[in-house]
């Protein structure tokens, strides 16, 4: 071999080993630097203005004072987190806090072994967080933490009610198909459904299950993933027979529910669509859309009752909002997560809109939006809150049933069928 | 591509095989030769191995289990996963999209990207600028595509709008909600993103065409369709080939467009095997079964890939691929 030869050897070798170790690189997560300070990595769904500044304000305030931790703000769209968030935890670098609904969903997560208990380092400040915090707990153990409670209920347009001729908002079945037809005749939209992401959809199911069956036979089918009572099977009959009315937006199974103009969302908040039965983000999401003020264009009345149902009128669908902990930085993420539910970040996220049902009463205080304040009442006085469904079952399952929905949605299948899907994805 | 093989192939065989006067030398230049091969493909065999190979294993074992992605593999069920995709109605139906779209690209997409390429290898004006129209939408990412025609799509959007200008308002559908459309929808976006690949690559394998052949014809006195039909497509064989063969996969594959634009819906009606594979691994967290159906569609891809290789290629890439190269 002459100098050449060699050289160009070693060169070959060094690319090659350099790769290598790029590679390994690229696996490890470098959480924690030589220099002593902790980083935690901070996933969240608010990717729209405002709570995206919030959490990033709030992050800043918080490494201001604890110099020692810095945190890697993940801001990540609603829908990819469904994704992104298994494959994460499936793998050896999850992040230290991610977001999260609680319920089936998060004990289904449990089973990683990557979800932490942080019973411990929460139990001096949970209880100020009242019930809202069960949801995030799994047979008895603290995972994570709430900064919102939401209900469902429908958002609507008072100015195209009054176009359309509709005195008040809609209390029984009978007066929203009233309300539903003197849209049509005014030539407006009726109702906006996101059909495209399948969980608005399920929606519909879901309330008038919370309609027709009584508490107990609720939790109990969500807690065993068995809908086989007779009252699920009512609401899979009321679904296609709502559906029959033709009460929603032309083309509603290619909807998306909230993004772009085109989305439900923006239907209403354009004024393209009367309602739409959605969470309490709703609000927030659909101001998002339009340059146009929504405060004076905006209410809100719960999903009406439903005649000969065995469920309490005032009983909701809903869920809330939080943020769980993985094992690495269980310790620091509770204590960042005591400091997201301070009553200052509660309150800018009241007065943002964002929130409706803060987890912190005090922070309710400064609701000012009286239809806001109405959401916030009917959560207070509900007789009970039933989680969303798909959030409620174990994650198969509560997939299974926003597919069965969808495909009542598309005119496909029976009013057994969502049950029946839940069965067999059990 | 036999240009190619014909100078690197008598290269290899030598220094492998043929006997050589003198000894020693020879020797060192055969390690010095593995050796270099062992460096220059060792950080590719690193990557396939690592991303490629390792997965298909892993995929292939995880699929014998009922397993939701976290935890021990416990719980061991053999071939049921295969079983249980193959017979679902969603899947069967999925398998049924993916070939529609395979059959629509044959049928629409090569004819007319070919018919596309002969007209812009003639000498017409704007040329470039035609040429760089259609290829434009091949740049953009899927992702970008399907965002872009989402919205376009949307009821009383731009595409039903336009339609109505030109007096074509009977046209209007629903475009991306109706299950009988939503396919032909999806076809039709594909087809906007990747014709211009095709006539890209058929305005390369035009450049191959002999001009003296085209003056032979001409004066024999073949029409112009004549000398098109008997001589510049026999020519452009290898190439159409190879367009068959990578939009037979492309189309196996469809996803991302599916994906953002309609989840599969309305009704699974535009499922693919690929987005089927999504929804259950990371929406119902079935990784177990997921994997199994990761595997059939790995395994139909290859099996097509093997015999079209060794059927359809075969004169294309004689020495190439399938030569012994030592």
């Amino acid at each position: 071999m002459n100098t050449r030869s060699i050289r160009k050897t070693v060169a070959v070798s060094a690319v090659a080993i350099l790769s290598m170790g790029a590679l390994a690189a690229c696996a490890g997560d470098g959480a924690d630097s030589a220099d002593g300070t902790t980083t935690l990595t901070f996933w969240h769904n608010g990717t729209a203005e405002p709570i995206l500044s919030i959490w990033q304000d709030a992050v800043d305030e918080y490494e201001k004072a604890n110099p020692d931790i810095t945190i890697d703000v993940v801001p990540i769209q609603n829908e990819d987190l469904e994704t992104k968030i298994p494959l994460a935890l499936s793998s050896d670098s999850p992040p230290d806090i991610y977001f999260s609904r609680g319920g089936g969903q998060l004990a289904t997560q449990v089973q990683s072994g990557q979800v932490a208990d942080i019973s411990e380092f929460t139990s001096d400040w949970l209880g100020d967080l009242g019930t809202a915090t069960e949801n995030w707990a799994v047979d008895g153990v603290q995972y994570g933490v709430p900064y919102t409670s939401q209900v469902v209920g429908f958002w609507y347009r008072t100015d195209l009610f009054e176009q359309a001729g509709i005195t008040g908002a809609p209390t029984t079945m009978t007066e929203l198909h009233d309300a539903v037809d003197k849209l049509k005749a005014a030539g407006i939209a009726p109702i906006a459904v996101g059909g495209k992401d399948r969980w608005p959809d399920a929606f519909y199911y879901n309330t008038f299950a919370v309609r027709e069956c009584d508490e107990d036979t609720l939790k109990k089918g969500l807690a065993e993933a068995d809908l086989s009572d007779e009252c699920f099977t009512k609401a899979g009959q009321d679904v296609i027979d709502f559906i029959a009315t033709e009460p929603f937006q032309e083309g509603f199974n290619g909807t998306p529910a909230q993004q772009g103009a085109g989305s439900s969302a923006g239907l209403v908040a354009n004024g393209q669509a009367a309602m739409e039965l959605q969470g309490t983000w709703d609000k927030s999401v659909m101001q998002g859309l339009t340059d146009t003020d929504l405060d004076p264009l905006l209410g809100w009345f719960p999903f009406p009752a439903v005649e000969g149902g065995d469920g309490d009128p005032s009983a909701t669908l809903g869920g809330g909002d939080g943020f769980a902990c993985t094992q690495e930085h269980a310790e620091e993420c509770a204590d960042f997560l005591e400091f997201l539910s301070n009553d200052d970040i509660q309150t800018k996220l009241v007065e943002s809109e964002v929130v409706a049902i803060p987890v912190k009463e005090a922070a309710a205080a400064t609701i000012s939006d009286p239809v806001m304040k109405s959401v916030y009442d009917f959560n207070t006085d509900a007789a009970y809150v039933t989680t969303y469904f798909d959030v409620a079952l174990p994650t198969g399952a509560g997939s299974a049933l926003n597919d069965a929905v969808a495909n009542l949605f598309a005119g496909q299948g029976t009013a057994d069928s969502v049950a029946e899907a839940v069965k067999a994805a059990k | 591509m036999s240009t190619t093989t014909a100078v690197v192939t008598p290269d290899v065989t030598t220094a492998a095989g043929s006997p050589s006067p003198q000894g020693p030398p020879r020797r060192r230049s055969h390690l010095r030769k593995r050796l270099e091969l062992l460096l220059l493909l060792g950080p590719a065999t690193v990557l396939f191995v690592a991303f490629v190979f390792f997965p298909l294993v892993a995929a292939s074992y995880y699929s014998l289990f009922d397993w939701n992605g976290f935890g021990p593999l416990t719980r061991f069920v053999g071939f049921d996963n295969y079983a249980k995709a193959l017979g679902d109605p969603l899947f069967q139906g999925a398998i049924g999209h993916n070939l529609f779209i395979v059959i629509a690209s044959l049928v629409v997409q090569l004819p007319l990207s070919i018919a596309l390429a002969l007209l812009l290898n003639g000498k017409i004006r704007g040329r470039t600028g035609l040429r760089l129209l259609v290829f434009a939408p091949y740049v953009l990412s899927e992702a970008v595509t399907a965002v872009i025609w989402l919205s376009l799509l949307q009821p009383n959007g731009v595409v039903d709008g336009l339609l109505e200008s030109v007096g074509l308002g009977g046209l209007v559908q629903l475009w991306l909600a109706d299950q009988s459309v939503v396919m032909f929808t999806i076809f039709a976006v594909v087809t906007w993103k990747y014709i211009g690949f095709g006539i890209i690559l058929f305005l390369a394998g035009l450049q191959g065409v002999p001009e003296e052949l085209r003056e032979a014809a001409q004066i024999d006195g073949a029409t112009g369709w004549q000398t098109t039909r008997l001589i510049v497509l026999p020519l452009l064989g290898p190439t159409i080939r190879i367009w068959v063969f990578l939009s037979i996969i492309g189309s196996l594959q469809l996803f991302d467009l599916v994906w953002i634009m309609t989840l599969g819906g309305p009704a699974g009606a535009s499922t693919t095997m690929a987005s089927y594979l999504i929804d259950r691994g990371f929406r119902r967290y079935e990784f177990g079964f997921g994997s199994a159906v990761a595997i059939i569609l790995f395994v139909i891809c290859f099996v097509f890939a093997l015999f079209y290789q060794r059927f359809a290629l075969r004169r294309d890439t004689q020495g190439a691929i399938t030569g012994r190269v030592e």
